[in-house]
């Protein structure tokens, strides 16, 4: 057995799967460095991560699977899972070892988990789509702390870009301490030294613009108008909206 | 803006509240010249109340002040309430900032009659457009439209919002007749029918000239009050398909009609709203839009209502046992989705699934499929359905027993 070693980055994985390869190596584990246990019986292999051969393996993939395929590869990878790399190398033997497309063959069970493990990726980000909440900081920057399951950030970048192109905002993932800055121009990576960790709420007023306060207000008092007691009913309110969101949602601190 | 307007928004977003549709989907405009917003054409829903109703719009009342006397409307004339209005300005402010934070898809804008429809309607219009010129606003805008406003308005209207809807509110003219006596039919059927032809000419002119303005891109869409009148089911969902078929209809709601002051016409003060009702005609509506089932199929005249125990899938189901069990493996795409307990999607990767592996039970239950009721009428390898000397009431008892007790399924 060989246990091939990556740094835990998406690029390091698939070199990780390009030297699995090159080895020809067919008893071969991946272990992301983290999660690395050494072990007597079997031999390490580090691996370099090089966009190149990263580059090579994702082509190969590019040609075997849709684009909802590839989505579940990155998918897995994100859902950062202990058995991910054991998933996903399984599933590219497969994809590499038959002629046809293979994605839908829902008899399989490793297809039927990788889709059912997008699928809760894809809701995770949905939601985060819908549950994010800026709050507008003295700067004129929008921004907002989020605690998702998953890491599900690289995401969701995309459609806050496209949405809030004339506004400058930051979504922090304080579970994974790193966040998304948007300048008007493009994205980029952002760590703070010292994380918002708690409630948002806490901002003190010399932190955030004018008007905000009375916006979180309105919007407070706008989710408790629409709300019909008539109806009420809490378990379909917490399946839609469960606890653990509650946190960073505006009108659930009252 | 200050205190007063809290109080604003809270009155006209309560009197709004009863307005269901807060559908945000079915449009897709894409962020223009860098500006704020866009609409992915699936709709997201920010929020949840505690009714559990998804919240994706800014939805409320220009104002609540109305010269009409609805019988089953907070505003009407008659009604004892504090009446207020919001101006242009407050609105398009509301929106923009609500929408800058993430709180919303965009704005759903309703409102009472004051002075005239017109009039009214003039400044439904102008908070569009100002949005849409203004700011550059390309979120998602959905109004309703004033009964009586003229067709010029109405196609106005059209250039700026996502979708347009004209409530019918009850599902026949004798309701309407005596609950709303103001209103009369044509005031609904003719902005509906403009609405429809101002559509299909709209994407005629679209295949021509690809960058002519849209019309309504997410269409139009009605709702009708559940309760409030003495009709059947049948009697709504004969309504509302001619309405799909009439007006091309994006959507159908239905809202169960919620007390809100005692007038002898209408459901006593202290009656609950008929929730479970209201669920069993969207499963209803959902059968006729996406499972290929006709109205007379669903009812007939033994049975006008739906039942309140089963959803109307499987009571069609238990109705029509000579066309069952289904063999999952065989069986047309058209014949499974019939299936009880299976949805649009695991009919689709049973379909796909097949293709490679004799599909069983355990497949199904991967796929999401609900055994407990899609089991007595199927069969796939290793599973023959259900007994043969078992009828209907016999499965149905046993699919209710399930239900309430479902860690005997394991004997199967
Ligand atoms: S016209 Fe509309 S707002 Fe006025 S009473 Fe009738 S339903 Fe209510």
């Amino acid at each position: 057995m060989v246990h091939f070693v990556y740094d835990g980055s998406f690029e390091g994985l698939l070199t990780a799967v390009f030297d699995v390869y090159e080895d020809k190596a067919q008893r071969a584990q991946l272990f992301s460095v983290k999660n690395y246990q050494p072990d007597a019986f079997a031999e390490r292999r580090d691996v370099l991560t090089d966009s190149v051969k990263a580059n090579r393996v994702w082509k190969g993939l590019f040609r075997k699977l849709s684009p909802q395929g590839l989505l579940n590869v990155y998918s897995v990878y994100l859902s950062e899972r202990d058995d991910r790399e054991t998933l996903l190398l399984a599933f590219f033997r497969r994809v590499f070892a038959e002629s046809v497309s293979i994605e839908d063959d829902f008899s399989s069970p490793l297809i039927v988990q990788i889709s059912q493990i997008s699928r809760q990726i894809h809701r995770e980000k949905h939601r985060f789509e819908a549950f994010v909440r800026f709050i507008h900081l003295k700067g004129d920057v929008y921004f907002a702390s989020i605690e998702p399951d998953f890491n599900i950030l690289p995401l969701i970048g995309p459609h806050f870009t496209e949405r809030y192109a004339d506004q400058r905002w930051i979504i922090y993932d304080t579970r994974r301490q790193y966040g998304l800055y948007y300048d008007l121009k493009q994205v980029q990576e952002v760590y703070f030294e010292e994380v918002p960790d708690s409630s948002v709420l806490d901002l003190s007023s010399d932190q955030i613009e004018e008007g905000e306060e009375l916006m979180q207000k309105l919007w407070q008092v706008y989710f408790q108008s629409v709300n019909i007691v008539e109806r009420k009913n809490m378990k379909l309110h917490r399946k839609h909206l469960p606890i653990r969101y509650w946190k960073y949602l505006i009108e659930k601190q009252i | 803006m200050s205190e007063k307007i809290l109080k604003k928004l809270q009155i006209l977003a309560d009197s709004a509240k009863y307005d269901v549709s807060c559908s945000s989907s079915g449009s897709k405009r894409k962020n223009t010249q860098r500006g704020l917003g866009n609409t992915n054409g699936m709709g997201i829903c920010h929020s949840f109340t505690e009714d559990g109703r998804c919240v994706s719009l800014l939805k409320i009342l220009l104002t609540n002040h109305c010269i009409y006397d609805c019988a089953y409307c907070v505003s009407r004339r008659s009604n004892d309430v504090q009446r207020v209005a919001f101006t242009v300005e407050e609105v398009v402010s509301l929106t923009m900032h609500f929408y800058r934070r993430n709180y919303i898809e965009g704005l759903f804008l309703s409102s009472g009659i004051f002075k005239n429809s017109d009039y009214t309607m003039e400044r439904l219009v102008r908070i569009a457009k100002t949005l849409r010129t203004e700011h550059k606003f390309n979120g998602y805008i959905h109004l309703k439209t004033i009964p009586g406003a003229s067709d010029e308005l109405v196609r106005e209207a059209g250039l700026y919002a996502d979708r347009l809807s004209v409530n019918v509110e009850l599902p026949t003219e004798q309701s309407l007749v005596k609950l709303a006596p103001e209103k009369n039919t044509a005031d609904i059927v003719k902005p509906m029918s403009f609405i429809r032809h101002t559509i299909e000419e709209n994407r005629q002119e679209i295949q021509l000239y690809k960058h002519a303005p849209a019309f309504v891109p997410a269409g139009q869409s009605t709702q009708m009050i559940i309760g409030a009148s003495p009709e059947s089911d049948w009697q709504i969902m004969q309504q509302a398909d001619s309405l799909y078929k009439n007006f091309h209809l994006k959507r159908v709601y239905y809202s169960a009609y919620v007390p809100v002051q005692q007038d002898q016409r209408l459901p006593d003060l202290h009656s609950l709203p008929p929730v479970q009702r209201e669920n069993r005609l969207y499963q209803t509506d959902w059968l006729l839009r996406f499972y290929g089932f006709s109205v007379n199929e669903i009812f007939n005249p033994s049975a006008p209502n739906l039942e309140t125990d089963v959803d109307p899938k499987l009571a069609w189901a238990l109705r029509n046992l000579h066309l069952f069990p289904v063999d999952i493996n065989r069986a047309d795409y058209e014949m499974i989705l019939r299936i009880p307990g299976l949805g649009v999607k695991s009919a689709k990767k049973i379909v796909a699934g097949r293709k490679f592996h004799h599909l069983t039970l355990d497949h199904l239950r991967q796929f999401g499929v609900a055994l407990n009721r899609a089991r007595y009428f199927l069969i796939c390898i290793g599973w023959n359905g259900y007994r043969r000397d078992w009828n209907a009431t016999e499965i149905k008892r046993q699919i209710i027993a399930g239900n309430a007790q479902s860690t005997q399924l394991s004997l199967f």
